[in-house]
């Protein structure tokens, strides 16, 4: 634990504990020092509650962590609620000329800053984040050049805004190094060229990457941070970026973009993806391939939505009527998401099919460290078979012919001598429909059988699932998805612990790697780990490989879970418990609210 | 989309061998004809022309038609036209479908369409009843019409389409009869020549299901607004002639912007060289991605 650290910044939305971390979270990146960050926010755009905590390490992190070293208050609130989640050596940095210092858990040491002192009394009250951070840079050790270099860059076209944040950081570095005990082991420093960057970042510049074209979305959090990179880039890169009335046409537009022949991919989250769901099929019977993504919250309906869940697997497996093939996959980190979508705009055109990328708050809006390598990778682009041009002679063109693999050779409209009708209503291989007048039910069967064999193709060429940790383990955790960067850390403590167990994370939901999964289960102590009431992925292994599992771990009060919830909760699966349902109990997590209009309202309650 | 005109086309080469399932009678059949003999008089090549639809009776008509085609949802033909449109801009994309398909499920596309402004033509097919689904009301069904949803009568408002597209901005805004058809013609090149959002709301009645509104009923009724010396270009007077339903119904152009703004195709950055589903060099070049991930760095 001696160079892992965690900072939080508590305030109120609007207050910049964002912009605050995100400045020494980059510092910290520009060390070569390793960044996981997680804001746990409100949908609010002013006021509420925002707690943005930031894991900073010399090693590899892959979630928030467990507990919080040092506190950067920016209002009284976030003093009340989080002052005592901080661990004996930590600190809690505040503006003493507005805030209250609460009671200091054993071993915590308070710095107070007088702001207008340290800053002087023209200085605009929003620059006391500035003085905190120069302040946290001296009590972790850093290089106050380091900070400096990133205002540089962050402001880059404002001279005089750089200026200010330096001086007043440097006013707060001085005032630190006279008054307050650094921590104990500072942190170091690597060699390693690091990028800070989000998972819906690294969507969008996947999907870019891929060679996608067209961007069709309508904002939803937490999916809208794919929109704004592709507002912000798609001019520069050739793509043609669409704000659409709503889901519905998001898709459709997708889908007529993808089926011209252009790479096209579109993203929202749960409650778009139900708006979208009819058009998923449309995309499978007329073979057309597009990327959809779904940033899952907390449902249903409208549910919550800024926090965390994976809820919407069984949407995903049960998106649109009728009985067809499609793929569903998950990234299962930041850095993930990057080369995960680019791969499936290569399994949808090869396939012809829709791919559906489950993603999750946590990983779309959480920030990572990712090494520069992985981020200027050139992917492999796989079109499949695609007709481009007319060679010449007799074509007799079949769009949906019947070949062994399933995969109808693809002409791109515009292309001479290929015409066709692509209909949502079932079709022979001309693409003339059997719906109407021409019902034929030898013709129904060949085209699903046509269609459906492409899974068994893809399924094939799908890399094989791997456990990770002692393969000798008896118990084994499987999840899918987001919650890889938790459970991975909680293997680790577990098998230091002597607790013998290891992980496995399972990339592709369908098709389904029934027989490799079953093969790496067996004999093993079964355990899913998922973000949920109900259990989705634990009745998933049921249903595709016959897998009951023997216990399950499961949350869903919205926040994500941290190691130690999952640690916790394998010694009680090890102790006989069948089911664990983990919480986030730390009181700065909850915001009571007033009496509903239907209560009686008495000082007692409230 | 077509500024020079080509050498004009046999009508016949743009129809296929699978023949219109339709009715005996119906609207849709001199829709169809139309549409085959405007492109030709157009010259378009078959391969150039992506017909898309939503679903419904009308709906079928890219099957009946010899050029790319989709047969889409039920309401969705606008966003699958506008998807396609963008994807190859330089292929004509024409929309059509029905009163139920664009003014019921799927008026908020046809709103947003129309003031986003895709260069593309769409052809409605305006029964004024579902008749696929077998006679219930529609958006344009009239108040008090009898049908199998409302046999009391319909006790809703009806749509008024034209009014509608005046408002969203609509920059050529046309009404036509499936019964006159050199007329209905006329329109269809205007449209598919016009650089932006063009409406043709066609009168196309349906035998089956709709007894009310037939054939003879829009004889008797419609004029010809070029007959009546209308300025297509006055905003205001076509917004006059929009509301006219009932003794008097007008078809023709209502309006047609004479200083269109660049339609948002024409506009898109991304879309002023080759075609997006045309370029086969896919990807960042080393230099773009080393900019992107600098921004991070």
């Amino acid at each position: 634990m001696a160079n892992d650290i965690v900072i939080a910044f508590g305030g109120a939305a609007g207050d910049g504990n964002a912009s605050a971390g995100n400045i020494l979270a980059q510092a910290s990146a520009r060390q070569g020092l390793h960044v996981y960050a997680y804001n746990s926010y409100q949908s609010l755009i002013r006021g509420g509650h925002s707690y943005l905590r930031i894991r900073i390490s010399d090693k590899k992190v892959t979630n928030h962590g467990d507990q919080v070293t040092a506190l950067v208050t920016l209002n009284q609130d976030s003093m009340n609620r989080h002052l005592s989640e901080l661990v004996s050596g930590g600190f809690c940095i505040y503006n003493s000329d507005k805030l209250k210092a609460g009671t200091a858990p054993a071993g915590v040491q308070m710095c107070p800053f007088p702001f207008y002192e340290i800053a002087g009394n023209d200085a605009l009250p929003v620059m006391q984040n500035t003085v905190a951070i120069g302040i946290l840079t001296r009590m972790i050790g850093m290089d106050f050049d380091v900070l400096k270099s990133v205002f540089e860059h962050t402001f880059a076209k404002k001279p005089q805004v750089v200026e200010a944040n330096v001086k007043a950081a440097k006013a707060g570095y001085d005032y630190a190094e006279k008054n307050f005990k650094p921590l104990a082991n500072a942190l170091g420093k690597t060699k390693e060229k690091l990028a800070f960057v989000t998972g819906n970042e690294l969507l969008a510049m996947g999907a870019a990457n891929a060679g996608c074209k067209v961007y069709c979305a309508y904002p939803m959090s937490p999916a809208s941070g794919i929109l704004h990179w592709m507002g912000a880039h798609g001019k520069d890169l050739g793509i043609c970026v669409r704000q659409v009335e709503d889901e519905i046409g998001v898709i459709n537009m997708t889908i007529g973009a993808a089926h011209m022949g252009t790479r096209a991919m579109c993203a929202t989250s749960g409650g778009g993806f139900a708006l979208m769901t009819e058009a998923i099929g449309m995309a499978s019977i007329m073979e057309t391939p597009i990327v959809a993504i779904n940033v899952m919250r907390g449902g249903p309906s409208t549910g919550l939505p800024t926090k965390q869940e994976q809820g919407d697997l069984n949407q995903a497996i049960g998106a649109s009527p009728g009985d067809f093939p499609r793929m569903i996959l998950a990234p299962t980190s930041i850095p993930d998401c990057y080369r995960t979508v680019a791969e499936s705009f290569n399994w949808a055109e090869k396939y012809q099919i829709p791919v559906i990328l489950l993603s999750d708050l946590l990983m779309s809006e959480g920030t990572e460290t990712v090494g520069v390598d992985w981020l200027d990778y050139e992917p492999k682009i796989d079109r499949g078979e695609m007709i481009f041009e007319y060679k010449g002679g007799p074509t007799n063109y079949y769009r949906y012919k019947d070949t062994p693999s399933g995969v109808s050779p693809r002409a791109i409209p515009g292309t001479p001598e290929h015409l066709y009708v692509s209909a949502t209503d079932e079709h022979d291989e001309d693409g003339v429909t059997i719906s109407d007048v021409y019902t034929d039910p030898i013709i129904r069967k060949k085209m699903v059988d046509k269609r459906a064999r492409k899974m068994d193709a893809l399924l094939k060429e799908l890399p094989p699932p791997q456990i990770e940790g002692p393969a000798d383990a008896p118990v084994t955790l499987i999840t899918y998805g987001s919650t890889w960067g938790v459970v991975k850390e909680a293997v680790e403590t577990l098998n230091k612990e002597g607790v013998k167990v290891n992980h496995l994370s399972i990339k592709y939901l369908v098709p389904f790697q029934e027989k490799e999964v079953t093969a790496l289960l067996k004999g093993k102590k079964t355990v899913v780990v998922e973000m949920n009431k109900s259990g989705q992925f634990a009745r998933h292994l049921r249903a595709e490989a016959g897998i009951t599992v023997d216990a399950n771990i499961r949350k869903y009060d919205g926040e994500p879970f941290e190691p130690k919830h999952v640690v916790a909760a394998v010694k009680e699966v090890l102790k006989g418990k069948t089911l664990v349902e983990s919480q986030s109990v730390e009181p700065g997590w909850r915001t009571p609210h007033p009496p509903g209009p239907g209560v009686l309202s008495t000082s007692s309650t409230h | 989309m077509p500024t020079a005109v080509a050498a004009p086309r046999d009508a016949k080469l743009y129809k296929p061998e699978v023949p219109p399932d339709w009715c005996p009678g119906c609207g849709d059949y001199g829709v169809l004809t139309v549409l085959q003999r405007a492109c030709g008089e157009l010259g378009l090549p078959n391969d150039q022309l992506m017909v898309v639809s939503g679903i419904g009776c009308s709906s079928n008509l890219p099957g009946f038609f010899r050029s790319y085609g989709m047969h889409s949802l039920h309401g969705r033909s606008l966003p699958v036209a506008t998807g396609a449109k963008i994807a190859n801009h330089e292929m004509t994309v024409i929309a059509c479908g029905g009163d139920g398909d664009g003014y019921g499920i799927g008026q908020g596309h046809f709103i947003h369409s129309m003031r986003r402004n895709i260069n593309l033509t769409y052809i409605v097919m305006d029964n004024e009843i579902y008749g696929l689904t077998t006679g219930q009301t529609s958006p344009t069904s009239e108040t008090g019409m009898k049908t199998k949803s409302t046999p009391h009568g319909n006790p809703e408002g009806q749509l008024n389409p034209m009014a509608m597209a005046l408002a969203a901005g609509c920059g050529f805004v046309a009404r036509g009869f499936s019964g006159d058809i050199n007329h209905l013609k006329s329109l269809y090149t205007q449209a598919i020549q016009y650089p932006g959002f063009a409406l043709i709301d066609v009168f196309s009645p349906c035998v089956t299901f709709n007894k009310q509104n037939t054939f003879g009923w829009f004889k008797e009724r419609v004029y010809k607004l070029e007959e009546k010396g209308h300025d297509v270009t006055d905003w205001n007077a076509a917004m006059a002639r929009a509301k006219e339903w009932g003794a008097q119904i007008p078809i023709g152009v209502l309006y047609k912007n004479p200083n269109p703004k660049p339609s948002i195709d024409a506009a898109d950055p991304a879309l002023q060289g080759t075609a997006l589903a045309r370029q086969t060099k896919l990807g960042l070049t080393k230099e773009q991605r080393k900019k992107l991930i600098e921004e991070y760095v």
